[in-house]
């Protein structure tokens, strides 16, 4: 059965026909996709449907880091949240600017880039558990500093956070409000998921050239083995250099969008445990291979939103009432999710075909 | 009442938690080169099963001598500690010994939050009010004033310490361990059960786990699922401070890291003329593992860690 299916998949890889009519499949699915869900489970799913799509961009952004480089970063999410912050500073109240957005996401991408140099550049000597331990630490800095910094000069208003913040807007169309196009109604989720959508899409297309591309065959070779790739002749300190930069600045993106989308920022969205999330969608899904994190991204914020909507009236009708809370309910079975993953799957669920060929010659050769 | 001295002497305080936390990751990292993630949770299970067993105790007997029940309570606590840190150990470390790095430090982080998370689920998400079963009394040294339980928390911590350093150093345990850090094979080829060494190693780091929960606990009156995440990221500073794998090396930078704590965040305002206040405290863990990483990995006390290993 199982070689049953590889012969068809493998068919319909070298079939050109076929792999286009899938892609239009593809995209006429994923183009319906927000109407079904609104009109069949409501317009909330659409909504966490646009928050997997920031998560993806998210974890293919840590992937470059972690997957295609081998770098443990465990302070991810400080990327995201400088992302968030400067689209929140430039474009909200606060400072009463409010710059249009393709003027604050490059400044976005840039900032966050920065700050990966920034994070990078100390740490390009340690090794694999140190560089995680480094790097959490950073992320903890900065959550700090974004908690404190409302006094004595007010810039990011505390752990209160910052409200009002600027819908994107294109050509004074203000994207959060519903308009009218072909005599069809998109409310704002729904051309939020188109937009988002358009930009996964580039940071996949983006992931997998860089991947098969010079600079990413010297991450995977740093990767596996960092004094073998330097005797190739691979300037190591650039290499990494820039695979922070890159990982930060999509994640600079990402964090830029959620702060658009949800119009308000605070501290508490950038925890470690917000990190723990990222790095757990990206190794669930197969660390360095770019589907693999998708789908774990994608898993990883639609099911525990439908564990919250299930967990506790379940709970309910069994003991009559709830023992366990969904928001721990979902931590714990993050937690166990990595151990087992780690213990039973080492490659994540959906692994790049290549390391999965590696990983069995080892086996035979052992 | 000198606030110099003040803050050094809640630096020691501090500073002699930190380090009988970092001697555990000292010690597992000394053994496995591993970065033992879930540490700080042992700490705080180890406080919050002290608290559990003092708090019934009170229900039941409010008669009973104070020292009796604490040393009920951190009995329960340690051998508690202990069992878990053996699981943890054989679940998920030891069936990833021959694994790349970073896979036994995710399933740590893993073990972590499944710990936090069922801390959370039996105690709940509030902040824990520890019971005063002790009387306490100020006593004033060197014109700052110490309570009974700082005084308590310095002797009970220099006294495991000196305790370990024993084991270590003294016992044919202690040589079964050393030899297994130098190199497990051939300790094992001289018929010390590597396994079991490892097993016990944990098993020590998690006790004086305990011990440092309760008296932190007892220190701050409170306690709190969370507690144990920071406090275990700044001992494992603490031991990467002193040289990571060197039992002394752990107690130093403990020390240190707990007065550079203490005395920074009492400073800070005025050093910056009061840009940075004192709830930059947490900062200062950081920046130190940062700067001690970049220029001195192998930090105070350490020897030299080959790049490759």
């Amino acid at each position: 059965m199982k070689h049953f299916v590889q012969d068809l998949w493998g068919k319909f890889r070298t079939n050109r026909r076929a792999l286009f009519c899938g892609y239009i499949l593809l995209f006429l699915a994923l183009a319906v996709l927000p109407f079904l869900l609104s009109n069949t489970v409501g317009r909330t799913w659409v909504r966490i449907l646009d928050f997997a799509l920031i998560y993806a961009m998210l974890a293919l952004g840590l992937n470059i880091v972690v997957g295609f480089a081998g770098l443990l970063d465990l302070g991810y999410i400080a990327f995201y949240a400088v992302g968030a912050y400067t689209w929140a500073l430039l474009a909200s109240p606060q400072f009463d600017l409010h710059l249009p957005f393709w003027a604050i996401l490059p400044i976005g991408a840039g900032m966050a880039a920065l700050f990966g140099v920034l994070l990078g550049a100390p740490t390009l000597r340690l090794r694999g558990d140190y560089l995680a331990i480094v790097t959490l630490g950073f992320g903890e800095i900065i959550r700090i500093f974004l908690n404190n910094l409302d006094h004595p000069v007010n810039v990011t208003n505390g752990p209160i956070g910052i409200n009002k913040i600027d819908p994107i807007s294109i050509g004074g169309a203000d994207l959060t409000r519903t308009h009218d196009l072909l005599g069809i109604s998109f409310s704002g989720v729904h051309i939020y998921y188109y937009v988002l959508l358009i930009l996964l899409f580039m940071t996949i297309v983006i992931c997998v050239r860089l991947e098969k591309s010079r600079i990413g065959r010297a991450w995977s070779a740093i990767r596996e083995d960092e004094l073998a790739a330097q005797a190739m002749g691979i300037n190591t300190r650039n290499v990494k250099l820039l695979a922070f930069a890159l990982g930060a600045m999509f994640g600079g993106v990402a964090g830029g969008l959620f702060a658009s989308l949800q119009g308000f920022v605070s501290p508490e969205s950038f925890g470690l445990l917000e990190s723990i999330m990222v790095l757990c969608m990206v190794v669930l899904g197969g660390m360095g291979h770019v589907y693999g994190v998708l789908l774990g991204a994608l898993l990883l914020t639609v099911l525990p939103e439908i564990l919250r909507s299930t967990a506790s009236p379940i709970q309910h009708t069994l003991f009559g009432e709830v023992y366990i809370d969904p928001e721990a309910l979902r931590m714990l079975l993050f937690g166990l999710a990595l151990i087992l993953v780690m213990l039973i799957r080492p490659t994540g669920l959906w692994p790049a075909p290549k390391r999965r060929r590696a990983i069995d010659q080892d086996i035979v050769k052992d | 009442m000198d606030i110099f001295a003040q803050q050094v002497l809640n630096g020691l305080v501090l500073g002699s938690v930190y380090a009988l936390v970092a001697l555990g990751y000292t010690m597992v990292y000394g053994i496995l080169g591993l970065i033992n993630f879930a540490h700080g949770e042992v700490v705080m299970i180890g406080a919050m099963i002290a608290l559990a067993v003092v708090s019934a105790l009170l229900s039941m007997f409010p008669e009973m001598p104070p020292f009796l029940m604490i040393s009920l309570a951190g009995t329960a606590a340690i051998l508690v500690c202990m069992s878990l840190a053996f699981f943890i150990e054989r679940l998920a470390y030891r069936p990833l010994r021959n694994a790349p790095r970073l896979a036994p430090l995710i399933t740590a982080i893993g073990i972590s939050i499944l710990l936090q998370n069922i801390a959370m689920i039996i105690w709940g998400r509030k902040y824990k009010t520890v019971p005063q079963i002790f009387p306490t009394e100020t006593f004033e040294l060197f014109g700052a004033n110490i309570t009974s339980v700082q005084i308590f928390i310095i002797t009970i911590s220099a006294v495991l310490m000196a305790g370990l350093l024993g084991i270590v150093h003294f016992t044919k345990l202690g040589r079964a361990m050393r030899a297994t850090s130098e190199s497990q094979r051939v300790a094992g080829l001289m018929g010390i059960n590597v396994n079991k060494i490892i097993s016990v190693t944990f098993m020590i780091g998690a006790g004086l786990a305990a011990v440092a929960g309760i008296l932190i606990a007892g220190n701050y009156s409170v306690a709190h699922y969370s507690m144990g995440f920071m406090l275990g990221l700044k001992a494992f500073t603490a031991a990467v401070l002193g040289g990571i794998g060197n039992l002394g090396g752990a107690v130093l930078g403990g020390l240190l890291l707990g007065l550079i704590e203490s005395i920074g965040a009492g400073y800070i305002g005025d050093l910056t003329g009061g840009f940075l206040g004192s709830h930059y405290q947490d900062v200062f863990a950081f920046v130190v593992l940062i700067v001690v990483l970049v220029f001195r990995p192998t930090g105070i006390m350490g020897e030299r860690v080959s790049e490759r290993a």
